[in-house]
Formats: C-alpha cells, sequence, structure tokens
C-alpha cells in the first residue's frame, strides 16, 4: 500500500477521499502509512482529506494517530574532537583512582568491620570461612593440582632436551626446583584462583548488589564488606598458600618422571640433587608471595562485584574486568617482588 | 521535637502527636540533576503514612536517602528523635535494630531459607539459644500468615506473595518501631493485595508499628493509610488524610485522586 499511494504521487490541492468501506483488516502500520501519507498532502495549499463514511473503526484508528512523531530530545551537540580524544584518557586516570580508594576502603573495612563484630559478641562466624575455604581452596586442588603437574613434567622436559646439548642434562633439578618455587607455582596458583574463584566472587556479590541484598544487609546495620567480603577474603589468604604446596609437590613429582623417564635421572639421583639446589630461602621467597596475591585477588574482585549495576550485561563486564585486572595484579607483584628480593639479595 | 518546625498541611490532631522520622530540608541530587529540594516530612507515631508521586519524582531516592543508602547534599534527618549524623557507631547500631525495611522485590538473601533469612538480624543483635531463635522465625512466619512449610524453602522456591510475606517477616524479625515499605503490594493480585493491606493494618495495631509504605496502589491508600504525602516538584506537595487528598486543587493530585480509577474505589469505600 505505501508503494501504492508513492506512486500516486503529490497532487496538489484539491479534495481527496479515503474510502475504507472495503477494508477487512488494518493494523497502526497501514493507520500510520495514511496518516503519513495526509500529512505529506496536507502541507500542500488548498489540499483536503477528507475520510467517505464507511469503515467507521478505521477512521477512527487513523484519527488517533499523532499527526507528527516527536523527535527524542537529545543534546545534539557533539563535543569537540579535542574533547573526544581525551575524555576517555581522562575517565581512565579517574577511574583507576577510585579503583584504588576502593581497593582501600574494602581492605580497611574488612579489618575494621571484624573489629566491630567482635566488639558486639562471637564475631566472625567461622563456619562461613570453613565453607568458603572448602569451595576456594579444597575443590580447587584437583585442578590445581594436575596443571601443576603438567607444567613440572613440561618444564623439565624443555629444560633436559636444552640442557642435553651441554652434557648438563643433571642441572634440570635445579632448572625445575628453583623456577617452581621462587615464581611458577604460587604465579600460576594465583592466576588459577583469579580464574575460578576471583570470578566466583565478583558474580556472588554482584548478583546480591542486582537484587538489592547488599541494600538489605546495610539497612540491617551490618556492613556488606564485613559479612560478604571479609570470610572471603580470609578463606583467600589461607587456602591459596596451601594450594601452592600442593602445587609445588605436584610440580616437583611431574618433573622427577620426566627426569626419570626422559633422561634416565632416578628418583634418588633427583632428590638429592633437588637438596642441595634448593634451600629454605627459594621455598620462602615463592610462599612469601602466596597471601598477598590472596589479598589482592579477593580485594579486586569485590571491588568490581561491589561495581555491578542493574543489568545482567554489567554483571558479565564486572566478572570479565575482575578476572582480567586481578590477573595482571599478580603479575605486577610477582615482578614487584621479584625486584625487591633482588634488591636484598634473598 | 513536635514543635514549630510542623508543616501547615498537617491536620492539628497529628501535631500532638510524636514524630518518628522527621526530615528538614533535605537536598538530594547526582550530578547536576537535583532530585529533591529542600524537602520536609514527617511520619508520626503509630500511623500508616502512604507515599505517592509520579513515576521518577523521587520516591524511592526519598526513602534509600532516609535509610542512608544514598548520601544527602544537606538537610538533617532525625529517626527516632536522633540525628544519625551526630551519633556514635554503637548508638547507630542501636538504632538500625529498631527499623525494619521490606524492599520491593524481597530482598531476601538467596543462599538461606526464608527462616535463616528472618535470623539473619537476631543472629547479628541478639544472643539468643538456636532453638529461641527457631521459635521466633516460626511464630514470624506465622504472623505475616505464611504456611509453616514455607519456613525451610529458599526464596527461589516461593511465588511473588510468599516472598513479600517473607521478607516483611523478616523486617519484623526484631519488632522495630519503624517500617519501610516499598510498594508492598505491587505484583499481587487484588485478593492478596488487599490481604497484604489488611495484614499491615493489623499489625500495626498489634505491634505499635508505624509504617512508611511506598505505593500506587490506590486500595491501600484508601483502605490502610492513615494520612498520605505526595511528592512532586521535588518536595512533598501536599500531606495529610484521605479527605485532605480528595479536596486538594494541585493538579497532579487532583488527577490522581479524582481519576477515573480513584472514584470508583471512593464509591466502594463510602
Amino acid at each position: 500500500m505505501a508503494a501504492k499511494l508513492k506512486k500516486l504521487g503529490r497532487p496538489s490541492g484539491g479534495r481527496h477521499e479515503f474510502d475504507f468501506s472495503g477494508v477487512t483488516a488494518m493494523d497502526t502500520a497501514g493507520a500510520w502509512i495514511i496518516r503519513r501519507f495526509m500529512n505529506g498532502i496536507g502541507g500542500e495549499a488548498g489540499a483536503e482529506v477528507y475520510f467517505a463514511s464507511g469503515g467507521q473503526r478505521y477512521v477512527e484508528l487513523v484519527q488517533a494517530l499523532p499527526e507528527k512523531l516527536r523527535p527524542p530530545e537529545r543534546d545534539t551537540k557533539r563535543p569537540p574532537l579535542f574533547q573526544r580524544l581525551f575524555a576517555p584518557i581522562g575517565e581512565l586516570t579517574v577511574s583507576i583512582w577510585t579503583d584504588t580508594v576502593a581497593a582501600m576502603f574494602i581492605l580497611g573495612s574488612a579489618v575494621r568491620g571484624a573489629q566491630l563484630k567482635l566488639g558486639r559478641h562471637a564475631g566472625v562466624s567461622p563456619a562461613a570461612i570453613v565453607h568458603q575455604i572448602d569451595r576456594m581452596g579444597v575443590m580447587a586442588v584437583p585442578i590445581i593440582t594436575l596443571m601443576s603437574f603438567l607444567i613440572g613434567a613440561i618444564i623439565a622436559q624443555q629444560g633436559a632436551f636444552q640442557l642435553r646439548s651441554f652434557g648438563a642434562e643433571i642441572f634440570v633439578v635445579d632448572l625445575v626446583g628453583i623456577l617452581q618455587l621462587r615464581e611458577i607455582g604460587v604465579l600460576l596458583t594465583a592466576i588459577m584462583i583469579a580464574g575460578r574463584s576471583g570470578s566466583a566472587i565478583t558474580a556472588e556479590i554482584g548478583s546480591m548488589k542486582m537484587r538489592e541484598e547488599v541494600d538489605a544487609l546495610k539497612v540491617m546495620g551490618l556492613s556488606p564488606v564485613g559479612v560478604l567480603v571479609f570470610p572471603r577474603l580470609v578463606a583467600l589468604t589461607i587456602a591459596l598458600p596451601l594450594l601452592t604446596i600442593i602445587a609445588n609437590f605436584a610440580a616437583l613429582f611431574g618433573a622427577a618422571l620426566v627426569a626419570w623417564s626422559y633422561s634416565g635421572i632416578t628418583i634418588p639421583t633427583f632428590l638429592s640433587r633437588l637438596q642441595e639446589a634448593v634451600d629454605f630461602s627459594s621455598v620462602a621467597a615463592g610462599m612469601i608471595k602466596a597471601p598477598f596475591m590472596a589479598l589482592i585477588i579477593g580485594v579486586v574482585a569485590a571491588v568490581e562485584g561491589l561495581k555491578v549495576g542493574g543489568s545482567a550485561e554489567s554483571l558479565g563486564r564486572r566478572v570479565t574486568s575482575s578476572v582480567v585486572k586481578s590477573i595482571f595484579v599478580v603479575i605486577l607483584i610477582d615482578g614487584l617482588f621479584a625486584m625487591f628480593y633482588a634488591a636484598i639479595d634473598f | 521535637m513536635v514543635q514549630a518546625v510542623m508543616e501547615k498541611q498537617q491536620d492539628n490532631a497529628a501535631e500532638r502527636r510524636e514524630a518518628v522520622l522527621s526530615v528538614r530540608d533535605l537536598t538530594v541530587g547526582f550530578g547536576d540533576n537535583i532530585v529533591l529540594d529542600k524537602l520536609n516530612l514527617d511520619v508520626l507515631r503509630g500511623e500508616i503514612l502512604g507515599f505517592v508521586g509520579a513515576s521518577g519524582t523521587g520516591k524511592s531516592v526519598l526513602m534509600r536517602t532516609v535509610l542512608r543508602l544514598l548520601p544527602k547534599r544537606s538537610g538533617t534527618i532525625e529517626i527516632l528523635g536522633a540525628e544519625y549524623d551526630k551519633m556514635s557507631d554503637v548508638d547507630r547500631m542501636a538504632l538500625d535494630m529498631r527499623l525494619g525495611v521490606l524492599f520491593q522485590h524481597g530482598a531476601l538473601f538467596s543462599a538461606l531459607t526464608v527462616r535463616e533469612n528472618i535470623q539473619v538480624p537476631m543472629r547479628e543483635y541478639l544472643d539468643l539459644p538456636q532453638d529461641l531463635m527457631d521459635e521466633l522465625a516460626r511464630l514470624k512466619v506465622e504472623l505475616v500468615g505464611l504456611a509453616p512449610e514455607a519456613a525451610d524453602k529458599y526464596p527461589s522456591e516461593l511465588s511473588g506473595g510468599m516472598i513479600k510475606r517473607a521478607a516483611l517477616a523478616r523486617a519484623l524479625a526484631l519488632d522495630p518501631d519503624l517500617v519501610f515499605l516499598d510498594e508492598p503490594t505491587s505484583g499481587l493480585d487484588p485478593i492478596g493485595a488487599a490481604e497484604f493491606d489488611e495484614l499491615i493494618a493489623k499489625l500495626r495495631d498489634t505491634l505499635g508499628l508505624t509504617v512508611y509504605m511506598v505505593t500506587h496502589d490506590l486500595d491501600s491508600l484508601f483502605s490502610v493509610c492513615d494520612r498520605i504525602a505526595v511528592l512532586g516538584k521535588k518536595r512533598v506537595l501536599v500531606s495529610g488524610t484521605i479527605e485532605d487528598m480528595l479536596a486538594c486543587e494541585e493538579p497532579w493530585v487532583k488527577s490522581y485522586f479524582r481519576g477515573k480509577r480513584a472514584r470508583s474505589i471512593v464509591r466502594e469505600h463510602g
């Protein structure tokens, strides 16, 4: 019909009549096309549009439509190029700053919130912490073990392959031992936990935020940080070092197996060589980092979780940025520790 | 605190009663957008105050500001005779104990059963033995008209009306003095809504509650609210009894209370 009316073109002036008596059905789309046509010829000088009698309810439908669609009000002014170029950079800078402040706030109120509760009565519920340790620690054991076992085996095989040309295959034990205990063990475990538990923390807190549960906690006089974040932070700080120990054992076991089957280094030789290569400081250097990484994963996840707005999309975005940010910060912290250890000759 | 500041519109009888919540010159805004401007409001002890206003006038903002979920720009909020800004942390907690809130969508903790939800505030503020808490929780469940089996269900297993009742039970867990209800009857069928209204009126009479109710339900306004406040133009336009509302000449109030739907309800309530 739209095409037919268009073909009619724009008759200038005069009297026009619509006859709806033959119409059996019309929806708002059809009515709007007629309305639009009427507006088109109505603008011409001396043009008048009439409806023939018959099909009265369609006439009513056409007349009920607005003559013109109001354009939505919006700022039509485009900001100048300069502003469009630099506004995102400024926003990013501000958001990094507000994130830092929020992280400090969470860290601070996790400590203070716990004290407040202690002042009142029983204190932090140990049940919640144990539950979280179970979920974030115990349930992560299989995947952490498997991953570390493979990593240890791969490093040993690659190391042995390269060292073979120097005839120094036995040093693969030093390589795996020091690398795993000082760096790889804690780093990969932290990254795994950031992906596994950090995302879970963000999603849990975020969906509670969406459903006003966080507000409900606040009006009950409970600090959301104290109730939701604190047990998870404590659980993470306990679970991550323990998982790191498991990861280290698994990796060394994997390395020992590969060294034995690939390079013919027997298990007793591996162990005695390992004892010479690795001292307590290597183990400590890795383990000291674990609680710091756990804290930062927990805090970043909580900050992102509390930033969730009302939409499902914002939940997804926050979970993503929680994982990305915490992995980034974990690697950053690992670098800082490396510099620190180098500076103090540890 | 009842003295001079009372608004003129309030009837004389109300002035003799104590204000449980009084808001003075409250200004709230986000960025350049001022939502509430120098707003004044009183809620008197033992009354059910119905709060109405067009969508987007800031009813929820006001409630959330009073509950301190949103920051205010200026003004004072006095709850139960104490000004929140000037209190110590311990006093604040004591005050929080005396408030109950029913959020629009219930906001029950989804990881806990109804019984555990009701026990959250008890556990936090009181030192009660578990068996007593269980009995109290069952009592509250009974009080809001839920079946006893509902106590051990999770919020996801409940219907919309049951969630509202369970959330009310949680709001009443510590026998608060002042209860905030955010659209308690929205999404309920007319019979369920009427039952809920009766329930609120009954609880007010038996427990001596003061109720601050944000609602769009004309039936609730006519049947249970003692006083009504209308929000518009960034402040309280009028407040008073339903008769005052019907007599008011403010265009929005007029169209709200004397529109097609309201007229039929007026006829019903005689």
